[in-house]
């Protein structure tokens, strides 16, 4: 028999109960059991980010965590960013710049430079390449990333005028 | 798949019984980031997760100049990195801790896991040894020390016994004119697991000309990691010029019995621990005299 439990955290800011069987990580639990399938699944080993969630203000790989670890936590997933249907800076700016071809990377990648941006609005390219280095694009060369990542900082100090 | 059961104590006693009655079916999680994955390949197949990070003893991180560092075993990497006496004073700690992974790993990975999950080229254990770290035990049988030195002994294996738990690694205070570096080989810019490795602590006399005390330890280029004490006695006494330094990589290379395989020959291996133990004794050095301005 499997155990299962009722594990209790805030997804995206809403309070959510979630039945889980303990060998579930939070990706199996983000995807099977609250329906959030824009979190994607890639390699299972922490190297390609594309499960990249915000747990607790830090991004981590959910595949590489618990879902029973999430009871009590902050989890902002990429259906978090878009306030409605105003999409978030970095979104417009991946899709102006053209920054994704398959687009599997880009949910993970658009949280992981989420967290960046939250730490830091005016960030370098270097900066930017080492703190996405945990995700990987095998279709756009990066570039476009990195570009789209820069104009959605500059936007976010304008807004802030 | 079988069936696996989380549990999340929050006291040491806690965890330890339930490790201890489940034994090889039960393990440790810290940040998951090698057992996570190890569990998926079936030979483990657990049955009990035992989550220690929300045990109080595990997230101790402190540090005063009588006592020095406490660095409980479930602080995340991100955090030693960032913390600034670890920065200032134990450097090369710092800079094994940020080379674990991404980002997203830095956010989950810990010290403890690193050494507890004892491979010879974890990236935080060498430093732990030139720093003369000890890592404080708990287990059903009471409390006892190990000094990092003789934490891993072989591949994968650690003196930890079954139940115990590392709940604390502790670091003297620094001496005075002393400083220590970590390197790493590996043949990206990041995101790889060491080649070979090597951690430096160096001592210096009130004047910055001679050193008083020397300790050298290298990784990956063996089943454990290795104290190569006679590139310490080398060091020691000598002013540190560029013969005596040589002279120290030298017996590192000689210490090193690196393995063969696609990511480097035991020829370069061997070269290359006697290069990073030329670069961590400067790298050393250098902090040293900097310290002095
Ligand atoms: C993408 C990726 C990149 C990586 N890059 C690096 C790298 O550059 N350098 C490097 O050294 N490693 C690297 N690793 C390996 C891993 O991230 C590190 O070894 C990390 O420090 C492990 O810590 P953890 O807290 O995640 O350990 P866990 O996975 O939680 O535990 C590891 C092992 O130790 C045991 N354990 C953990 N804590 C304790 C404790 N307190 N008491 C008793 N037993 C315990 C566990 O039962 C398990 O067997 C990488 C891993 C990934 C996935
Ligand atoms: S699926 Fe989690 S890092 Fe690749
Ligand atoms: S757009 Fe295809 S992997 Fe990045």
């Amino acid at each position: 028999m499997s155990t299962n439990r009722m594990v209790s955290t805030t997804i995206n800011g809403e309070d959510m109960a979630l039945i889980i069987d303990d060998r579930m990580t939070l990706l199996d639990a983000l995807r099977d059991r609250a329906g959030l399938t824009g979190t994607k699944e890639g390699c299972l080993s922490g190297d390609c980010g594309a499960c990249s969630v915000i747990m607790n203000d830090r991004v981590v790989d959910s595949c590489l965590v618990m879902a029973a670890e999430a009871e009590g936590a902050a989890i902002v997933t990429v259906e978090g960013l878009a306030d409605g249907t105003e999409l978030h800076p970095l979104q417009r700016r991946f899709l102006e710049q053209a920054a994704l071809q398959c687009g599997i990377c880009t949910p993970g990648f658009l949280v992981t430079a989420k967290s960046l941006l939250d730490r830091n609005n005016n960030p370098s390219a270097a900066e930017i390449r080492l703190w996405l280095a945990g995700n990987l694009c095998r279709c756009t060369g990066y570039d476009k990333i990195i570009r789209a990542v820069e104009g959605a900082s500059a936007d976010l100090r304008a807004a802030k005028g | 798949m079988k069936p696996l059961e989380y549990h999340a104590p929050t006291s040491l006693d806690e965890a330890i019984s339930i490790l201890k009655a489940e034994g090889s079916q039960a393990a440790a999680l810290s940040g998951g980031t090698d057992l996570i994955i190890q569990n998926r390949a079936r030979p483990l197949d657990l049955a009990h997760m035992v989550d220690i990070k929300r045990i109080p003893e595990l997230n101790v991180l402190e540090y005063d100049a009588k006592n020095g560092l406490r660095l409980g075993a479930a602080v995340p990497c991100y955090k030693v990195a960032e913390y600034e006496p670890i920065v200032r004073l134990y450097p090369a700690l710092a800079e094994g801790a940020e080379l674990i992974g991404s980002i997203q790993i830095q956010s989950r990975a810990t010290v403890g896991g690193n050494i507890c999950n004892g491979s010879p080229a974890a990236d935080t254990i060498c430093a732990l040894i030139v720093l003369s770290a000890i890592c404080a035990i708990r287990g059903p049988d009471g409390n006892r020390d190990v000094p990092a030195v003789d934490f891993m002994v072989g591949p994968g294996e650690t003196a930890l016994k079954p139940g115990e738990i590392l709940v604390e690694m502790r670091l003297p205070p620094p001496p005075a004119q002393s400083s220590n570096a970590y390197l790493r080989f590996i043949p990206r810019n990041e995101m790889d697991i060491a080649v070979v490795c090597a951690a430096a602590n160096i001592t210096m006399d009130d004047k910055g000309v001679t050193c008083t005390a020397a300790t050298v330890a290298i990784g990956a280029v063996g089943p454990t990691p290795i104290l190569v004490q006679a590139a310490g006695a080398v060091l020691t006494g000598a002013k540190l010029d560029a013969a005596a330094i040589a002279k120290a990589a030298k017996a590192a290379s000689a210490a090193a019995r690196p393995i063969d395989d696609h990511r480097g020959t035991v020829e370069f291996r061997t070269h290359v621990a006697g290069v990073l133990t030329r670069r961590t004794v400067e790298l050393a050095a250098q902090r040293i005299k900097e310290d002095a301005k």
